[in-house]
């Protein structure tokens, strides 16, 4: 990697990286070694341990499982689905033009937006005496659209004053502008964040576990539960693994709209390297001043 | 509304105990984030593999699977905890300091390199360039994101209510079992020790934000 930070390594530099890479390695494979004995000292690594994944218990164990992704997935999905656009018109009224309904919409986002999600889902469960599917979802909803709203906000108010000018010379009305020339400019300027939004919300789903939410991690306890204490560790190491993966493929799939959406910018310069360490300037592609023609979509 | 009155006892040891947590987790974060954060542009490839792959997988993972990790999984293995808010501050702070690394790098690569490119060209050393050009730089732009990282944090200390600490959400869920019936005013008492740290907080940053703001 090259840095303007520091010169090239010469042979000196080199060697104390080299030496430097050797004793990081040895220190970070120390500490894994000690906590791989640790749990074989436990018998985790036992295959008896494992056989609820294969053995004659595999089925059942995996259709919990596959239960558990289901409903963690279905929680967000229609979560996301109500939160958008709710968070679309919650940020029409908190840009509206008349102050007794900005206002009052600025002190609900913000209330929102101050409140821990599993608070809302368990006001939701306790207070509205739902199931707990409407409470995690309800909570999810309220919290991601206020979260949404902000986002869109932030993408309206960095577009060029021209843009809305422009729109309402042409004769639009305010909402007209804001609906037909503000909006898609923003939705496209703001996407990376708005699906790293969608990621925090996936994952948020797992907060039902403390609301009695049968999703993924309540399954798991279920099923450890049910086959006792050694099965604990096996069972929560599928679950939180599957968890991740899910996790990091929506990352993934983040961070390609993120470059796709960045080589699209006006001018065509995508910062590629924004992920690499100090090698680039890294101006935010959404600070830029960008004036995107409606026909570039 | 009586109830609230009645417990406000139990709910100033809870916000006491979201305070702890917040404050314990939040230091021990900004120092493991901005740790891990050097790492990743330092010079030594492993520091920055192992780095890079922290914060990816800590970024990914739900908070709730840590805290189940932490407190239920750990002592079962046989890592015992006096208390289970050594578990909480655990979890809170490997969570948070990996958001927080990646505020920390952002900033630093927020900074253009012309600054860095002339503090070297003058014949700035490394240290130098980080400790006079960079960084000062850098810090005005993380401070605010920062800060909605440490909101987030407080906020995310309520998971910890539900693994057997008794900090203001597990309190809000003991009261709501204790008065079934004003369950509405309970957890809107709450909310609102909940936000008598988010709103300064949030406030704080905004203001942040405007003064430190640069025109680049």
């Amino acid at each position: 990697m090259t840095s303007v930070l520091y010169d090239v390594p010469g042979p000196k530099a080199r060697l104390y990286s080299l030496l430097g890479s050797a004793a990081g390695i040895l220190i970070i494979l120390g500490v894994l070694a000690i906590a791989v004995t640790t749990l074989a000292q436990q018998g985790i690594f036992d295959a008896d341990r494992w056989e609820i994944f294969y053995g004659p218990l595999a089925p059942d164990v995996w259709s919990l499982i596959g239960q558990g992704i289901l409903s963690t997935l279905a929680a967000a999905a229609v979560a996301a689905v109500i939160a958008f656009p709710l968070g679309i018109g919650l940020c029409l009224l908190r840009i509206s033009l008349i102050a007794w309904i900005r206002i009052p919409t600025q002190v609900v986002l913000e209330f929102l937006r101050g409140m821990p999600v599993v608070l809302m889902m368990l006001f939701v469960l306790l207070v509205f005496a739902t199931g707990q599917f409407q409470a995690v979802v309800v909570g999810l909803t309220l919290y991601n659209a206020a979260i949404f709203a902000e986002i869109l906000r932030a993408g309206i108010q960095s577009l060029p004053k021209g843009q809305r000018e422009a729109g309402l010379a042409i004769g639009l009305r305010s909402f007209q502008s804001r609906m037909s020339i503000e909006f898609p400019q923003a939705v496209r300027r703001m996407l990376p964040s708005l699906v790293a939004q969608l990621v925090v919300l996936l994952k948020d789903t797992s907060l039902g576990y403390i609301v009695g939410y049968e999703e993924l991690l309540r399954k798991i306890q279920i099923m450890a539960d049910f086959l006792g204490p050694d099965f604990l560790f096996p069972a929560f190491f599928v679950g939180a693994a599957i968890y991740i993966l899910i996790n990091l493929t929506v990352s993934r799939i983040a961070i390609l709209i993120e470059r796709r959406g960045s080589k699209k910018a006006a001018g065509g310069v995508a910062p590629p390297s924004l992920r690499t360490g100090l090698v680039v300037g890294g101006n935010d592609p959404v600070a830029k001043d960008s004036v995107e023609g409606p026909d570039k979509k | 509304m009586d109830a609230v009155i009645a417990s406000l006892p139990e709910y100033w040891d809870g916000f006491l105990r979201t305070l702890y947590l917040s404050v314990i987790s939040g230091i021990i974060a900004l120092l493991v984030g901005t740790l891990l954060a050097a790492m990743r542009v330092s010079p030594v490839a492993a520091l920055r593999g192992f780095s890079m792959f922290y914060v990816e997988v800590a970024r990914n993972t739900p908070l709730t699977i840590i805290f189940f990790f932490a407190a239920i999984v750990l002592p079962r293995l046989g890592v015992k905890f006096e208390q289970f808010e050594v578990a909480a501050i655990i979890a809170l702070s490997s969570y948070t300091a990996a958001f927080i690394a990646e505020a920390v790098r952002s900033g630093v690569n927020s900074v253009p390199v012309g600054q860095a490119e002339a503090a070297r060209s003058i014949g700035m050393t490394f240290t130098q360039v980080l400790g006079f050009i960079v960084l000062p730089q850098a810090v005005r732009t993380v401070i605010p994101p920062l800060i909605n990282i440490l909101i987030a944090l407080v906020k995310n200390s309520s998971v910890a209510g539900a693994f057997f600490v008794l900090e203001l959400f597990g309190y809000g869920r003991q009261l709501s079992n204790d008065y079934g019936d004003q369950v509405l005013w309970i957890l809107l008492g709450v909310a609102f020790f909940y936000l008598l740290i988010t709103v300064p907080l949030g406030l704080l940053a905004h203001f942040v934000e405007r003064k430190v703001a640069i025109a680049r």
